[in-house]
C-alpha cells in the first residue's frame, strides 16, 4: 500500500494506483480528456496526450499527468493551485485552437467531452488563433464517418480497435502537427480492414468518429405518400432509447417506443426479435445437420456483420464456417419485401423498410449488393439508436408518456428467445432452446442456459443432446473472439457451435447506441433489461413462435427448404 | 500465427528484391510470437527502401506479414520518419540539409537553386525520374555546412552557384567517376 497526500488530505491505495485513482478514492474531482478506463471491458487508454489531468506534485519541477502517474510513498499532491489550473485552461485553450467551433451542427453536441470540459472552465473566447488541420471527411464506408479535423489525437479509438478489438485498422499517421489517427496510408475507412464495429465511435470523446447518419433519408422516406414505410426495431434498442428521455437506465420501454414510431408515421412497426426467432428455425436445422453429419465443425453464428467482416478480413480460411443464415435485420427485411408485400398488395419498390439498429456494422451490412432478394433492397435505410431518438424528439414525441403498444403483425410477433439476441451468449441460448427440443423431442426442463450467460471471456458449456453432447462456447469482443479462431485455425478447438458477437456484452453495447459514461453499469443494466422481458414472455422457445409456423406453413415450407434458402440464406464468402 | 491484415493483392515489384528483404529477414531470426519483434522494424524497413528505393503498400503488407503486425501499424511508422518515402524518387535523390548549421550557412538559397534548375519542387521527381530533391534536417556534418547529399555521396559548402555545376555530372550521366568535392 502507498500513503500520500492529496491537497492536503491523506490516501492510502494499492501499488500501482495513479494519483488520478487516489483522488477519486477520496471524492476529489481531476479532469480528464483522453484518460478512459472501462473496467472489466479491458479498455485502459493512458497515453498521457492531452495533460488536462495535470497536477502539481512537491519537489517535481513540472506538472504531472494525474492519469498515468503511479502514486509514491508520502507524495504530495496538489491539485487546484494557481499554476494548475492556469495550465489546464491554456492546454484546452490550445486543443480548442484547432478545434472546428461548429458546436450547433455538430453531431456529438451534448455528448461531447471537449464541448463538456469547455463548458466546465467557463471558456468563452477563442483565445489562440492558429493553424487549422484541414482533412478530408471519410464517409466511404456509408456506416462510419471519419472527420479528422475534430479528432485530439486522445488515441482511445487506436486502443479500442488495436488492443481490445484486435483489428488493428486504426495507426497514428505523420507526425507534429498533421498527425491523425487513420487506416494504414491514410486509406479510406472502406478500403481498409474495419469491420464497422463501432466501438472506436462508442470511445471517441468528440466527432472525430461517429455514425454515418440517415435521418435525412428516413424523413424523406416517411413523407413520401407513395410509398408505405414499415420500420423493425431491434431486440438492444428497448433496453437503451428510454436513457435519452430521461427514464432510468435499464428500463424496457417496449411499448412505449412502438407507439412513437407510429406516432411518427411509420405505417407498421416490425420487431427484428420477430427475424430473429426465424432467424432460429433456419439455424437451428443448420446446426443439426453439421453436427449429427459432424462436417465443417464448429458451426460459427452469423447474426453479426461486424464479426463477419472479421472472419472476412483476418481469418479468410474460415469463411465457410459461420452459419449461412442471414442476420435477423435481413430476414425481417426479406421476408417483409416478397410475404408483406404480397400479402397487403404493395410492390416491393414501394414498400420502405427502415431499420433501427444498435450498430453500425448493420449499416454496411444492409448496404452489401447481394441483399435484395426481391429486386428491391431488402432494408433500405439503418438508423441508430442514436439518430432515432433525435428524430422522435424532432417529431415531439416524448417516450416518458407513451402509451404501451402492441408491435403490428405478422412480423411483430416474437419469444423471448429472439428478445436475447441482443446480448452476448443471447443467440446460442436460443439456438440451444430450439436445437434440444428438435433434437431429443423432450421438453425443455429449464430454458435459462446460465452457463452462456455473463462476462467471462470465454464462456462454454456441454449440452447432452442424448444422442451425442454438443460443445458449445461464447464470446463477445472481437479480441476474444480471435482466440477461439486461432483454436480452430490450430485444430485444437473443441466446440461444435460458437456464438460470437463483435462489440464486448453484445449489442447491448452496440456502436448506435447512446453514449454512456458509467458504460459497464449501463451495460449491465441493459443486458437484465432483456433477460427480465424474456422471463416475462408466455413463449420463450423460437419454434413455438405462432407466427413464425404460419409463415413456414404459408410461405416458406419447412426450415431449410429449397424457399427458405433462397430467400434466408447467404454466402458469406463474399 | 496472428494474421491482422488483409490478403495482399498481385505484386508488381521485382521477387529477386523480395528474396534479398527475405533473406536479411530471415538472418534476423525474428519470432513473430516476440514481443520486442517490432525493434527491428525500422532496421528493415531502411533494408526495403535501400532495396526498392520505396516503401510502397505491397511492401508495407509483405513487411506487416513478416512481423505478425498490422498494416496500420507499418504505415505509420514509415509515416512518422521523414527518411522514408512510399513514392518512388528519381534516380539520383538530391538531399539538401536545413539543419541550423546549414540554414544560417544559407541553405535555403541552395535548395530553391536546386528547385529552380531541375524546375520541380522539394518532394517531387523530374519528368524523366532522374532527379528528385528533398529537405532533411542534419546528415551530422555540420563543419562542411551547407551540406547536399546525392545518393550516397556528400558535398559540402555548397554555394547556391555550385548547383548547376554539380547537376551537371549527374546530367551527362558521368556517375562512377569521381566526383570533385565542393571546398
Amino acid at each position: 500500500m502507498v500513503n500520500l497526500f492529496i491537497d492536503n488530505r491523506a490516501v492510502t491505495v494499492p501499488d500501482g494506483a495513479s494519483i488520478l485513482e487516489a483522488a477519486q478514492q477520496i471524492n476529489i474531482r481531476i479532469p480528464t480528456l483522453c484518460y478512459l478506463d472501462l473496467g472489466e471491458l479491458k479498455m485502459v487508454n493512458k497515453t498521457a496526450s492531452c495533460r488536462i489531468c495535470s497536477v502539481e506534485v512537491e519537489g517535481r519541477r513540472n506538472l504531472a499527468p494525474a492519469c498515468a502517474t503511479p502514486a509514491a510513498e508520502g507524495m504530495k499532491v496538489t491539485t487546484n493551485s494557481k499554476r494548475v489550473l492556469f495550465a489546464r485552461r491554456r492546454l484546452l485553450e490550445l486543443l480548442l485552437s484547432d478545434h472546428p467551433f461548429t458546436c450547433l451542427t455538430c453531431a456529438k453536441s451534448t455528448d461531447c467531452e471537449l464541448q463538456t470540459l469547455a463548458w466546465e472552465f467557463g471558456i468563452n473566447t477563442q483565445r489562440y488563433q492558429g493553424e487549422k488541420s484541414e482533412f478530408p471527411i471519410d464517409k466511404t464506408s456509408g456506416a462510419l464517418k471519419r472527420d479528422p479535423d475534430k479528432c485530439i489525437r486522445c488515441r482511445r479509438c487506436e486502443t479500442m480497435c488495436n488492443e481490445v478489438q484486435t483489428v488493428h485498422a486504426l495507426t497514428a499517421y505523420g507526425r507534429g502537427f498533421t498527425v491523425t489517427v487513420a487506416p494504414a496510408e491514410m486509406q479510406p475507412l472502406a478500403e481498409s480492414n474495419c469491420t464497422y464495429c463501432g466501438q472506436c465511435v462508442s470511445v471517441c470523446p468528440t466527432a472525430a468518429l461517429t455514425g454515418h447518419g440517415y435521418i435525412q433519408e428516413t424523413w424523406a422516406a416517411l413523407f413520401d405518400p407513395t410509398k408505405k414505410v414499415v420500420v423493425q426495431v431491434a431486440p438492444a434498442i428497448r433496453a437503451a432509447i428510454g436513457e435519452e428521455f430521461g427514464i432510468p437506465i435499464g428500463t424496457a420501454v417496449t411499448g412505449k417506443l412502438v407507439a412513437g414510431l407510429r406516432r411518427m408515421g411509420f405505417d407498421a412497426v416490425f420487431d427484428t426479435s420477430w427475424g430473429a426467432d426465424l432467424t432460429i428455425l433456419e439455424e437451428a436445422n443448420e446446426i443439426i445437420k453439421r453436427v449429427s453429419a459432424n462436417e465443417n465443425l464448429p458451426i460459427l453464428t452469423s447474426c453479426c456483420p461486424g464479426w463477419i467482416n472479421f472472419v472476412k478480413y483476418q481469418f479468410p480460411e474460415l469463411k465457410y464456417m459461420p452459419s449461412t443464415c442471414k442476420s435477423p435485420q435481413q430476414m425481417t427485411g426479406t421476408i417483409a419485401k416478397t410475404f408483406y408485400a404480397e400479402k397487403i398488395g404493395v410492390k416491393p419498390q414501394d414498400l420502405i423498410m427502415i431499420s433501427v439498429m444498435p450498430c453500425l456494422a448493420k449499416k454496411y451490412e444492409a448496404n452489401r449488393p447481394e441483399h435484395q432478394t426481391s429486386g428491391a433492397r431488402d432494408v433500405d435505410y439503418v438508423i441508430t439508436t442514436r439518430e432515432l431518438s433525435k428524430m422522435l424528439k424532432e417529431s415531439g414525441v416524448d417516450l416518458r408518456y407513451m402509451p404501451d403498444e402492441e408491435f403490428d403483425n405478422p412480423l411483430g410477433e416474437a419469444t423471448g428467445a429472439g428478445v436475447i439476441f441482443g446480448v452476448t451468449g443471447g443467440v446460442l441460448e436460443a439456438a440451444l432452446r430450439t436445437v434440444y427440443e428438435k433434437v431429443t423431442g423432450a421438453e425443455l426442463a429449464d430454458v435459462n442456459f446460465e452457463a452462456v450467460r455473463g462476462w467471462k471471456d470465454v464462456r462454454e458449456a456441454t449440452i447432452d443432446l442424448g444422442s451425442r453432447t454438443v460443445n458449445v462456447a461464447v464470446a463477445s469482443g472481437l479480441g476474444n473472439a480471435r482466440k477461439l479462431l486461432e483454436n480452430i485455425e490450430k485444430g485444437t478447438s473443441k466446440y461444435d457451435v460458437i456464438e460470437i458477437m463483435a462489440c464486448p456484452g453484445g449489442c447491448v453495447n452496440g456502436g448506435g447506441q447512446p453514449y454512456s459514461h458509467e458504460r459497464l453499469e449501463t451495460i449491465q443494466a441493459r443486458t437484465q433489461a432483456l433477460y427480465e422481458i424474456d422471463d416475462h414472455k408466455t413463449i420463450r422457445k423460437s419454434h413455438e413462435n405462432p407466427s413464425i409456423i404460419k409463415l413456414y406453413e404459408e410461405y416458406l415450407g419447412e426450415p431449410g427448404s429449397h424457399k427458405a434458402h433462397e430467400l434466408l440464406h447467404t454466402e458469406y464468402w463474399y | 500465427m496472428a494474421r491482422v491484415n488483409p490478403q495482399p493483392e498481385e505484386r508488381v515489384l521485382p521477387p529477386e528484391l523480395y528474396a534479398q528483404l527475405d533473406a536479411f529477414i530471415e538472418e534476423l531470426h525474428i519470432s513473430p510470437d516476440d514481443a520486442r519483434r517490432k525493434d527491428t522494424l525500422i532496421q528493415v524497413l531502411h533494408k526495403a527502401q535501400g532495396l526498392f528505393g520505396f516503401l510502397p503498400e505491397e511492401l508495407q503488407l509483405h513487411i506487416a506479414d513478416r512481423f505478425a503486425v498490422s498494416h496500420a501499424e507499418v504505415s505509420g511508422v514509415i509515416s512518422f520518419y521523414n527518411y522514408f518515402t512510399t513514392t518512388p524518387k528519381g534516380k539520383y535523390r538530391i538531399n539538401v540539409c536545413l539543419g541550423t548549421a546549414c540554414y544560417v550557412n544559407g541553405a535555403e538559397k541552395v535548395l530553391q537553386e536546386f528547385e529552380r534548375v531541375l524546375g520541380i519542387k522539394a518532394g517531387q521527381v523530374t519528368a524523366d525520374g532522374k532527379f528528385s530533391i528533398e529537405s532533411l534536417r542534419c546528415v551530422g556534418a555540420c563543419g562542411l555546412a551547407p551540406v547536399i547529399t546525392i545518393n550516397d555521396k556528400v558535398y559540402g559548402k555548397v554555394q547556391p552557384g555550385k548547383a548547376h555545376d554539380i547537376l551537371e555530372h549527374y546530367l551527362v550521366e558521368i556517375v562512377g567517376e569521381e566526383v570533385p568535392l565542393y571546398a
